[in-house]
């Protein structure tokens, strides 16, 4: 579904993705993990085309590099970015109406469905979503573009900065939404949703891919979990 | 002096409203783009001159409706064409093309009509006194102005809380990158609310010709207020602009209509210094320093308040 060959990246003069080749098939869920800085966000953004790709990538087929970002979005590409960028000012419900990108065809996930799954969200559908916490938030910005019906959703740090039980819950998000038949790229540090939920893993280091394989792969694989992974 | 305080109230108000029209287009499109357009009240100026020569030839009403229209396109040109390629190479650029911009718009329309005041009257049917105060008589063509401001207000209102390209707008605020991972065309936006924020502009410009003066040196005259709107009202807040158009509306409306002066209100304590700067001081009217109460409110704002009245961000 997603094919990305010899991608690289630059921030300014620092070649920050140095050919990263990974794939990501139909229904798959995919982690890509590694420490902070080896480039797993530009890997992300490159794709959506927030930072600007050199080399290859296909998505069911078509070539996306140089496209913008909305372009990609309607192909069916969803993002859910690394600072949970809701939209302050704006109620929760119209937070997740902005995630519908075609009003004319009503995609399978539905407002009411999501405010039924998080009734927290729901308690607050008419508050600004300014005012949630930080899991409420990164479960807003996920149902949010789910919303718009993707094919993959592309998940940065999800669990970052919250605490434990919330960290479970948005781990069982990813797995309805895994359940419902979406591919998964899940950008993480940690370990433990990744290994839980993912059918392959791919780890970064250097602007590279360094390993590829199962959980159980990597389990088994104390050298580099310790050479990658490991602080 | 409860007719000056009526009278000066209107006015001021309607003042407001008119800087309102012209600084909620540009606050919002400083929001959004980052760019604050020095040549939106140029748009302004072109909405004036065009509402007039559109006027002569076919009457004011179908004036009212084109001559907006005709600013708004030229406006979404400018982003599509001007800016949208000068982005790329940062703020600065942009913020250069609208100020070269602001001074070709002047010097065109000199060109084509001159540096006098054009003789674009009140139309007939709003040219006799709505109602009296006193003994003032006051213009329905005022009225008229005042009338279609609050109703630009309250569209605006309606589109930007009950719409979903308000929405898409409101969003694109604060976070135009994160609007278009969720499949919005942003570009689109930016060109849109540039050509409606100019269209108001130019509306400004039309029902405001007749009453002040049509000239091609009133963008430069309007330009800086406007500045000061914004800022005062904290750069991007709609709410705020509304408020800092009212307030800076109603200051330099009294200001002007009051004669009083440090003399005139302490005169018994006059500590009869003789002829020297302080007397100067100590006579001059408040009508006088009118024009400048808009700048120190802006120098005050920006020391005490660098965000403005409700703005959200640093200036």
């Amino acid at each position: 579904m997603l094919e990305v060959k010899d991608l690289h990246a630059y921030y300014g003069k620092s070649h920050i993705l140095q050919g990263v080749d990974m794939h990501i098939d139909a229904g798959e869920v995919v982690s890509l993990l590694g420490r902070n800085g080896v480039g797993r966000s530009t890997t992300v953004k490159a794709i959506m085309g927030e930072v600007p790709p050199h080399g290859t990538i296909r998505f069911k087929g078509k070539d996306i590099v140089g496209l913008p970002s909305y372009k990609i979005a309607h192909l069916g590409l969803g993002y859910v970015p690394e600072h949970r960028d809701i939209f302050p000012g704006l109620t929760v419900r119209q937070n997740l109406l902005l995630g519908v990108k075609d009003t004319r065809r009503p995609g399978k996930w539905r407002m009411e469905d999501m405010l039924d799954m998080f009734p927290n969200l729901a308690a607050r559908a008419d508050t600004p979503a300014g005012v949630l916490s930080g899991g409420e938030k990164q479960m807003l910005t996920t149902c949010r573009t789910l919303m718009g019906d993707p094919e993959l959703i592309m998940i940065d740090e999800p669990t970052e900065g919250l605490a434990p039980i919330i960290v479970q819950q948005v781990g069982d998000l990813i797995a309805r939404i895994a359940q419902a038949g979406l591919a998964i790229l899940l950008v993480e540090q940690k370990l433990s949703i990744a290994l839980r939920i993912s059918h392959r893993v791919y780890i970064m280091g250097h602007g590279r891919i360094v390993f590829e394989g199962t959980p159980d792969q990597l389990k088994a694989n104390d050298a580099v979990r310790k050479e990658w992974l490991e602080v | 002096m409860l007719e000056l305080i009526v009278i000066s109230t209107l006015n001021g108000i309607l003042f407001g409203m008119l800087l309102f029209l012209l600084s909620s287009g540009l606050t919002v499109i400083f929001s959004m783009m980052g760019v604050l357009n020095f040549a939106h009240a140029s748009f302004y100026m072109l909405g004036a001159f065009f509402g007039y020569q559109l006027s002569r030839w076919i009457g004011f009403w179908p004036a009212l409706v084109i001559a907006p229209l005709l600013v708004g396109m030229i406006g979404m040109a400018v982003e599509r064409y001007g800016l949208r390629n000068t982005h790329k190479h940062g703020h600065v650029a942009e913020l250069l093309l609208t100020f070269g911009l602001a001074f070709a718009i002047e010097e065109i329309v000199a060109m084509i009509w001159g540096r006098s005041p054009m003789d674009y009257r009140v139309p007939a049917a709003l040219d006799f006194p709505a109602f009296s105060v006193f003994s003032t008589n006051y213009p329905a063509y005022k009225i008229f102005m005042l009338a279609v401001s609050a109703l630009v207000f309250v569209v605006l209102l309606i589109v930007l809380k009950r719409t979903r390209v308000g929405l898409v707008v409101q969003a694109a605020l604060t976070h135009p990158t994160m609007v278009a991972h969720l499949g919005h065309n942003v570009g689109r936006v930016f060109m849109l609310v540039f050509g409606v924020g100019s269209a108001l502009a130019g509306l400004a410009g039309v029902i405001a010709g007749p009453s002040l003066v049509t000239q091609s040196d009133m963008a430069a005259l309007l330009g800086p207020i406007l500045f000061v709107v914004i800022v005062f009202g904290g750069l991007g807040s709609l709410p705020g602009a509304f408020i800092a158009s009212l307030i800076i509306g109603l200051v330099q409306t009294f200001a002007v209509a009051l004669n009083g002066s440090l003399a005139s209100m302490f005169g018994p304590l006059d500590p009869g210094m003789g002829p020297s700067v302080l007397t100067d001081i100590w006579n001059v009217t408040i009508a006088q320093i009118a024009p400048i109460l808009p700048y120190l409110l802006l120098v005050l704002v920006l020391i005490v308040r660098p965000m403005g009245l409700m703005g959200t961000r640093e200036t």
